[in-house]
Formats: structure tokens, sequence, C-alpha cells
């Protein structure tokens, strides 16, 4: 092997679903990697590789972000949750749930991706943060259908639940959600 | 991908100090990993700047913005003073990307992403820009997508970035440290036209680093429109940055800008000058956007984005006029 060719590692930590771990990683390891290689975490998703599908999104710090595009080496220290660790003491979070009860999913495959940055999405409307179709971009946004659709445009879905995904939003976070 | 080295820079000077050749700065890695993973980006180094102090928006007193290059795409498009002030801004930065790129994606970054062109993302191809000399594929390919103003014989590629369509608008100019030390560019100066050295999309030297973005205040109605293939999280195919200032039925002042046809965010000064001083028509409107199309020159395939980038300008520019 040429001298060019080998690989270089480097000491991270990372707090992923709540445990800290030390880990030696090779710059090139994506987050995404990291996760589903050196962690067996295989919940986050490599749909495409080039942040154009969402199947790996994970929050990172508090926000949704793709993991196949974030080094690991550049996010040393960071707070993670996977899909792993969206369950608390075994109960699964109400976005789950209306995930299942609003059928949201038929292969599952952008699933976790969809849940990850479905939390992280609320998160920012609560935050007031605007989106691209939001009519007043400095008036506090609501969070109807077009808007839930327009903010989780980075997740595709081959298999075409938008409808049940939608609905699990709309049930949990829109409009007309149950305080 | 090859492997490379890692550093987190502490500062400018640090970055400085940090990057030599075949390095690269790394902000939120959105374009810069993607093209690494593709091959077309082999750096020897990753220097990291997303931990510099220039992580945050400023408002000087007489009202112009600063923009840390370190900002991500999120906080500047959900930022109160930017929605209050710079609206225009704010929903181009939106219309960009998706949620959770725009998370990653800092400003730095994103005025410096490299064209969408397939040929110079795919290493296996032809492509002046990322091996000059050996020839560009998509003049006589696949071209649909790309420029149809200031292209040369060597490239016909399109900046991608809506942020800077926004920010030529306006009137933006970028912050930037290198071994000559401080300068400010002009954003319209900024991103380069092809000519003959499309390796080159910015007038930057090697080891530049942005530090900010700063733009002055625009007491306009303005807007961002763009127009993709489908509804979102699409490039645009034309997009517009438009403000304009109407009084008693004149148009007392007006800023476009557009985006999707050329190597640049496209400063339309012809059309400008067209609209200061006239009437605030359609009829205006419409001889502005001919005065700026007149320059076009579309290849096989893009010819679509000469009339659909003139009703853009017409159409934005009567909702501009109509709520003034
Ligand atoms: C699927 C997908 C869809 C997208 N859609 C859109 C879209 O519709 N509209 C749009 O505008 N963008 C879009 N983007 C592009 C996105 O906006 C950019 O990837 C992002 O803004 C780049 O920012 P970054 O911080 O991640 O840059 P990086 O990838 O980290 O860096 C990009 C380049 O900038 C250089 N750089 C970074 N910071 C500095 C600095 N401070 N000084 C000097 N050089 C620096 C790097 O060396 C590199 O060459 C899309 C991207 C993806 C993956
Ligand atoms: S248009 Fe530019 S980027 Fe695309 S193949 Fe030609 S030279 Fe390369
Ligand atoms: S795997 Fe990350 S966006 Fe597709
Ligand atoms: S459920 Fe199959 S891809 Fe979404």
């Amino acid at each position: 092997m040429d001298s060019e060719a080998t690989p270089v590692v480097a000491a991270i930590a990372l707090v992923v679903n709540g445990t800290e771990h030390r880990l030696s990683v090779d710059t090139r390891a994506s987050l995404l990697d990291v996760l589903r290689e050196y962690l067996g975490l295989t919940g986050s998703k490599k749909g495409c590789d080039h942040g154009q599908c969402g199947a790996c999104t994970v929050l990172l710090d508090g926000r949704r972000a793709n993991s196949c595009l974030a080094l690991a080496v550049a996010h040393d220290g960071a707070e993670i949750v996977t899909v792993e660790g969206l369950a608390e003491d075994g109960r699964l979070s109400p976005l789950q749930e209306a995930f299942i009860e609003q059928d949201a999913f038929q292969c599952g495959y952008c699933t976790p991706g969809q849940l990850c940055s479905a939390t992280g999405m609320l998160n920012e409307a609560e935050q007031g943060w605007p989106s691209a179709i939001t009519e007043d971009v400095a008036a506090d946004p609501v969070l109807d259908d077009a808007e839930i659709r327009e903010r989780m445009s980075g997740n595709l879905c081959r298999c075409g639940a938008y409808r049940g995904i939608v609905a699990a939003l709309r049930e949990v976070g829109g409009e007309g959600a149950r305080p | 991908m090859r492997p490379f080295a890692y550093e987190r820079a502490t500062s400018a000077e640090d970055a400085l100090a940090r990057h030599e050749d075949g390095a690269r700065y790394l902000g939120g890695g959105t374009n810069l990993v993607d093209l690494m993973r593709l091959g077309v980006e082999e750096p020897a180094k990753l220097v990291d700047v997303t931990g510099l102090a220039h992580d945050r928006i400023e408002r000087t007193p007489d009202g112009t913005l600063l923009v840390g290059a370190a900002v991500t795409n999120s906080d500047l498009a959900a930022d109160r003073t930017v929605r209050e002030e710079f609206p225009m801004l704010s929903r181009a930065v939106l219309a960009g990307a998706s949620g959770q790129l725009r998370n990653l994606a800092t400003v730095g970054g994103n005025l410096l992403q490299r064209t969408r062109c397939s040929y110079f993302q795919d290493a296996s191809k032809p492509c002046n820009k990322r091996n000059p000399g050996s020839g560009c594929p998509a003049r006589d390919g696949e071209h649909h997508n790309l420029a149809v103003l200031g292209h040369s014989d060597a490239c016909v590629a399109t900046h991608p970035s809506d942020m800077a369509v926004a920010l030529a608008a306006l009137g933006a100019s970028v912050r930037v440290v290198g071994r000559g030390g401080e300068r400010t560019v002009p954003l319209g100066d900024f991103h380069r036209l092809p000519g003959a050295e499309p390796q080159r999309d910015t007038v930057l030297e090697p080891g530049d680093l942005v530090t900010a973005v700063v733009v002055p205040p625009l007491r306009m109605p303005a807007a961002y429109r763009k127009v993709r293939e489908r509804a979102s999280f699409a490039f645009a195919l034309v997009s517009i940055a438009a403000a304009l200032d109407v009084r008693d039925g004149t148009v007392r002042d007006a800023r476009l800008a557009l985006g999707g046809v050329a190597h640049k965010p496209w400063r339309a000064g012809r059309a400008e000058d067209v609209l200061r001083g006239a009437p605030a028509t359609e009829e205006t409107f419409a001889r502005a956007a001919d005065a700026e199309l007149a320059a076009a020159e579309p290849l096989r395939d893009n010819a679509y984005k000469v009339p659909l980038a003139r009703n853009l300008i017409v159409r934005t520019l009567a909702e501009l006029g109509e709520g003034s």
C-alpha cells in the first residue's frame, strides 16, 4: 500500500442516545458510518450517501442533520439521538405512536430518518422558524399541511407514504394538534 | 476517498497558518464531503473553520447586517432581524436545500459551493472546470439546467446558490482574509464568469478565508422567487431576487438579480437602468426584462430559461409594484 492510502485515525468522543463512546475513527468516516459500522446502530439508513434522501437524518446537538455528509471527526463531543433513542423507558414517543396509528410507512426504510427529521422539525416550528412557503417570514408560522410538507421535503419516501406521514405530524404538532 | 488529515482552526490567523497546498477549509461539509466521496475533490488536509468566532449575526447602528461565515444557513434564515429587515434573504436561504442540510451548511460554504453540472460531478468525464483543458461535454450534452447568460466556450455551468442571488440584489459584500491581509469584495465581483478559466469559480486565491458577509440595509419591498422541477428540495431552474421602490406610479429604485442562469449570481443591471425613473407598469417591466435578456445565448436544450426568466421578472415586479 502506498503511503498516500494510509488511513488517518483520530480519537473522538460522542454521546449517542445518552451513552458516551470514546472512539478511534478514520477521518473519512461519516457520522452515519460511525453509527452503523462502529456502534452497530443500524436504524439510521444509508439511502444515497449524498444528502439527497434524508434516510440518514439524526438529531445532532438537538438539530436534525444528514449524518451521511457530517464527518465524525468534525463532531467530536457532539450529542446524537438516533431513531433507537427516540423511545423513553421502552415507551414509543408520541410521534412514533402517531406513525403507527396513521400508517405512515410501508417498507419502513425511510422511517428512522422521517422520525428524527420530524422530531427536529417540530422543535424548529416551536421556536418559530419560518419555511420557504411561510406567507410572512417575520411572523410565527402556523403548521398546516402545506408547511409540514415543505419542512419535510428533505425526506423522501419511495413507498409514497407521504399522506400518512403528514397525518402523523398533523396529529402531533400540526394546527389542530391536541395540546 | 483518499485519506486526509483533519485540523480544527481556532481563529482566522490559525486557519490561514494551517492552510497549505492541497488543503481545503471545511464548513458544514454538505458540498465538500459530497465531492470528496465522488472523487471530485481530493484534499490532503481539511481545516475545519466552523469553530471560529465568525458565528454571529450583528447589526451596526446604520442598519448594516454582518453575518459571520460560520453562521449556519438555518440560523441566518431564522434570525429575527433578518426576518424583519431582510426578509428576502431569509426566504432565499429557506428556498435552498432541506431543513436538515441547512442546519449543517454555513454561509461561507454556501457562497463557495460548486456547480451541480453533472459532468463536473462525474470524475470519469472530461470537464474544464474539474480538469482544465479536458473539454466541456455539457455544451453539446446534458445542459438543460445550465447557463444562458455569460457562459464561454470553455464552460456553461451555473452557480447553484439561492442565498448568493439575494445577496447580489442586496448589494452585499464579502469579507476575506488572506496572506495579504483583510479585504472586502463586492458580491458582484466575488463570483466569476467562466471565460477561459472555468476552474476558478471566484476571485479567491488559495488559502483565502471568508470571514463574513456584509449586507447594507434595503428599505423597499422585496421578494425571492424560485422556479424548479418540483415544489421543494431542488435547485433553481431560474430564480429571482427583486426589490422595487415605487412612488406616485414611478419606479424610484430597483434591484434585480437572477439565479440559475449564469456562472455567477446575475445582477440585472440593464433591467435596473430601464426601471429607474420609468412608470411602474407591466410594459416597463417587460422592457426591463427584455433589455437584460437580449444578451442571452441559450444552448440547444435550455432556451426555455429565457421566457421563464422574462415571465418571472415581469410577474415578480408587478406584484412588488402592486404592494407599494
Ligand atoms: C441534496 C442537496 C440539495 C441542495 N439544494 C440546494 C439548493 O436548492 N439551493 C442552494 O443554494 N444550495 C443547495 N444545496 C447546497 C448547499 O446549500 C451547500 O452544500 C451548502 O450551503 C454548503 O455549505 P457548507 O458549510 O456545508 O460547505 P462545505 O461543504 O463545508 O464547503 C463548501 C466549499 O466552501 C469552502 N469553504 C467553506 N467555508 C469557507 C470559508 N469560511 N472560507 C473559504 N472557503 C470556505 C470549502 O473549502 C468548500 O470548497 C444543496 C445541497 C445538497 C446536498
Ligand atoms: S459546463 Fe463547466 S462544469 Fe459542466 S462539464 Fe462543462 S466545463 Fe465542466
Ligand atoms: S443517506 Fe444521507 S441523505 Fe441520503
Ligand atoms: S416507507 Fe418505504 S421508503 Fe418510506
